[in-house]
């Protein structure tokens, strides 16, 4: 069943046409890759399902449902800018998120913490930009939620913290459970995913499994993206 | 087990090479336990359902077999082993044939070569 779906969705920002009537799902227990150039409507599109715009035209729904309160029961999102208040430390945090969340899991987000020697009484405002980054992810994977939408996770880190964003991703994998990445840095996920979806100009432009496009196209998906988007 | 991926070829593929080439040489002995396809998975950074599909087909050209309850294991048929040596012996030769009909080698040429005639 799909966990996601867009029929025909549409968004303008005045005369800017963000999205234009894009269509496709998202089943589940897959790891999908949304991926597109810089402007290209990723972002909006995670919006629209996390219910922090609505769409001009079209559709898109969660598990049946448009995003609302019960959506957000089973989304689990990381934006793509750090949303968390700076006084906070991860201790304070995890309760935030245990009172927010029925799915949260606290001892699992501890575990991640201690794993990355993240001082969980530290204020935000008092880690560097990486670990910021990587307390507000470990917060979204600590929920056992039904889809995780993902935007932009590993742009701001080092690739020793991707290598662990991505085994995150992996290891906290549930076979009901479907994982949106949202990147431009597509030889790094790769190997990760299930399925591709290339936006370009508020359009998908293709969208296969990855290895069935390996298979295809004897290129990577990193070398398709580059062929297709090329400047 | 040591895990690199390139190129075009499906992951799934380059799995199935890898365990097959581990299996074949030993490092995975016949009747070893392989590690469940979560922990494979992990341990290559893949998606596990890839490793769950690169399992499925060693699981069909019978290099491996599950055990109900007991987890995957590598096959003790010899001649199934023998068989896969051949297949990745062939997949090398063909690579090795190919790069040396580049090179302008022809079959005397590249017998030489193997015989560790310098004067090729």
């Amino acid at each position: 069943m799909a966990i996601l779906e867009c029929k025909g969705l549409s968004k303008s920002y005045g005369p800017v046409k963000a999205l234009d009537g894009v269509s496709f799902t998202v089943g589940s227990g897959r790891i999908v890759g949304l991926l597109g150039p810089n402007g290209s409507g990723k972002t909006t599109l995670i919006k629209l399902a996390n219910g922090l715009l609505t769409p001009s035209s079209g559709e898109l729904l969660i598990n049946g449902q448009r995003p609302g309160v019960e959506t957000k029961k089973v989304v689990s999102y990381l934006p793509e800018r750090s949303c968390l208040p700076e006084w906070m430390s991860a201790w304070q945090l995890m309760d935030f998120y245990g009172d927010f969340y029925q799915d949260f899991d606290r001892s699992a987000a501890e575990a991640m913490l201690t794993r990355l020697s993240i001082d969980p009484r530290a204020r935000l405002k008092h880690l560097s930009k990486g670990n910021r980054e990587k307390v507000q992810l470990i917060m979204v994977m600590a929920r056992k939620a039904q889809i995780y939408l993902l935007d932009e996770p590993i742009g701001g880190v080092d690739p020793a913290a991707r290598d662990f964003i991505l085994s995150t991703i992996i290891s906290n994998y549930n076979p009901t459970a479907s994982v949106v990445i949202s990147t431009h840095l597509i030889a790094d996920v790769e190997r990760v995913l299930d399925d591709v979806i290339f936006i370009s100009q508020g359009k998908v432009v293709l969208a296969a499994p990855a290895d069935q496009l390996r298979e295809q196209q004897g290129k990577s998906v990193d070398q398709i993206f580059r062929e297709v988007f090329r400047c | 087990m040591e895990w690199r991926f390139d190129g075009g070829a499906p992951i799934y593929t380059q799995i199935v090479d890898a365990v097959k080439l581990a299996i074949v040489s030993g490092e995975l002995p016949p009747g070893a336990r392989l590690q469940g396809v979560r922990e494979l998975a992990l341990e290559a950074g893949v998606n596990p359902n890839t490793m769950q599909r690169a399992l499925a087909e060693l699981e069909r050209e019978g290099l491996v077999y599950t055990l109900r309850t007991a987890g995957r294991y590598v096959t003790d048929d010899e001649a199934a082993i023998k068989a896969a040596r051949r297949e990745l012996a062939g997949g090398y030769a063909e690579t090795f044939l190919t790069a040396m009909g580049r090179l302008g080698m022809d079959k005397s040429d590249i017998i030489k070569l193997l015989e560790q005639d310098r004067e090729v």
